[in-house]
């Protein structure tokens, strides 16, 4: 009579346990996509505004070819790599962009008329505020992966997201984090 | 809880939490809201009716104004004090920095991007204000958008979308328009009494008897009222939303310095008042001119939440 008791207040309790952490997880996964489609949707507006920005350069600087073209193949590159929804494919296509991007602006450095045209001036603030955000979106859609892979590898929470299914989400890094670690010093 | 000026910075109460802690804040809220309405209508009963049938008959309609005032202050408080406060909104297309910021702030939060709001006034100040990130605004002053740079704007925008990311700006929109109304009930229940309480003395013929119920309304208000300021004060929500929005900019440097521009501005913002000085980010009124107005200073003192900053630079 006793055990059957003890019995039945384990089982409930377990049951508890399973369903909370269960949802728990599921509750951090959802958070983990959601802060996804942040950065996805900054990432096409940098897309959108690249060919303007080719095109308004261009009509100041048309013999620059090789530049435009680095540019238009690394946006395709990474317009394809967004396709593919993986954050390590498209962090690497993003990081190429970047590159062909700043190679662009050196370009048009030394234009002066083309610093004085409106429309350059618009797409590029615009270019540095979709940039700015696509930083923030990161800094939350990693924020939430660490919440939801510590979970994941935490006990007793572990165990349970092996048999329910539950795997580790990737970060998404940029460049410029590569950039703020350690400087080699060199002595040769 | 405290945490020591010279600590390092962690985010030990994450957003997730600090949501729970406030939607239980709601609650006790308005149930101490109720209370105190339905307290007040009891004795006014009591005092007009002359006896206590008449203050148990005014009960249903205390918790229906209760209930009233709590819905109207959820959906319409935001506009109420953004109105009181003469603040415009920004239309689309103006005020391209602040618009940046706050919507690269959003993002890093995870919040989507709430109303601006600016208020032509010198005095540097801010504050947020709604009923949930849905539902939620930001109003600057012009003196901020002039005074401040860049990084320091977003500090202060940071500390303001925190509240919003954790949910204090519906306990602090229900704060300011529930005290403001029961410092009213009292008000008018104070003055009711001379009048009722004489009209009580014919019938009755004694004067004891008001003295006790002034003790009993005493005795059962400040208690509650003391819980609704305590409430409304809660230093740490300020400290908190220093904490996350110097997280959320990765520099807090940034809002340490618009702090020290602000208590450094000698202008006083003159569309605030005692309601509404507790959703600034700094205290707009300034002046204290009694010892006694310490104890209902909505903020921490300016000078420690600077020294907590520069702690976790």
């Amino acid at each position: 009579m006793d055990i059957t008791i003890v019995l039945i207040v384990i089982v409930v309790i377990l049951a508890l346990f399973l369903i909370t952490t269960y949802n728990r997880l599921i509750t951090l996964r959802q958070r983990v996509k959601e802060a996804w489609s942040d950065i996805d949707i900054q990432l096409k507006r940098r897309h959108d505004l690249i060919p303007n920005l080719v095109e308004t350069v261009k009509g100041y600087a048309a013999h620059e070819r090789g530049t435009f073209e680095a540019v238009t193949n690394a946006r395709a590159q990474a317009v394809a790599a967004g396709a593919s929804g993986s954050p390590q494919q498209m962090a690497q296509a993003e990081n190429v962009l970047t590159g062909a991007l700043r190679s662009l602006f050196a370009v048009a450095e030394n234009y002066p008329q083309l610093q004085a045209v409106q429309e350059f001036k618009d797409l590029s603030e615009n270019l540095t505020a979709t940039e700015d955000k696509i930083a923030f979106a990161r800094r939350f859609y990693n924020g939430n992966v660490r919440d939801y892979n510590t979970a994941l590898q935490t006990f007793p929470t572990n165990i349970l997201a092996g048999v329910f299914g539950f795997t580790a989400e990737q970060y998404f890094e940029l460049a410029d984090q590569a950039e703020r670690e350690v400087p080699q010093v060199k002595f040769s | 809880m405290t945490q020591s000026p010279g600590q390092r910075f962690v985010p030990r109460v994450s957003m997730y939490d600090a949501q729970a802690q406030n939607r239980w804040r709601t609650v006790l809220l308005i149930a101490a809201f109720t209370l105190i309405v339905v307290a007040i209508a009891f004795v006014f009963g009591d005092i007009l009716g002359g006896n206590a049938t008449a203050g148990i008959a005014a009960v249903p309609l205390a918790i229906l104004f209760s209930a009233g005032t709590s819905l109207f202050s959820y959906f319409a408080g935001d506009r109420l004090v953004l109105a009181q406060s003469r603040a415009r909104e920004v239309p689309e297309g103006e005020e391209k920095v602040l618009r940046d910021v706050v919507e690269s702030l959003a993002i890093g939060l995870g919040i989507p991007v709430p109303k601006l709001y600016v208020i032509e006034d010198p005095a540097p100040n801010a504050f947020a204000t709604g009923r949930d990130p849905k539902h939620a605004s930001v109003a600057v002053t012009r003196g901020l958008l002039e005074t401040m740079d860049r990084s320091e704007l977003e500090g202060v925008i940071a500390h303001e979308l925190s509240h919003v990311g954790n949910r204090d700006i519906r306990v602090m929109l229900l704060v300011t328009v529930l005290v403001g109304t029961v410092a009213l009930l009292s008000d008018w229940l104070l003055r009711s009494m001379w009048w009722g309480g004489r009209s009580r003395d014919r019938d009755r013929g004694s004067g004891g008897g008001i003295l006790l119920i002034v003790g009993l309304v005493l005795a059962i208000l400040t208690p509650v009222i003391a819980t609704l300021i305590q409430l409304a004060v809660s230093r740490q929500r300020e400290y908190l939303a220093d904490a996350s929005g110097a997280f959320l900019t990765r520099y807090p440097q940034g809002l340490a310095s618009a702090l020290r521009k602000i208590a450094a501005d000698p202008h006083v913002l003159a569309v605030a008042n005692k309601a509404t000085a507790s959703l600034y980010i700094a205290n707009p009124l300034k002046d204290h001119p009694f010892q006694f107005d310490r104890l209902f200073d909505t903020h921490p003192p300016i000078e420690e939440r600077i020294k907590r900053l520069e702690a976790m630079g």
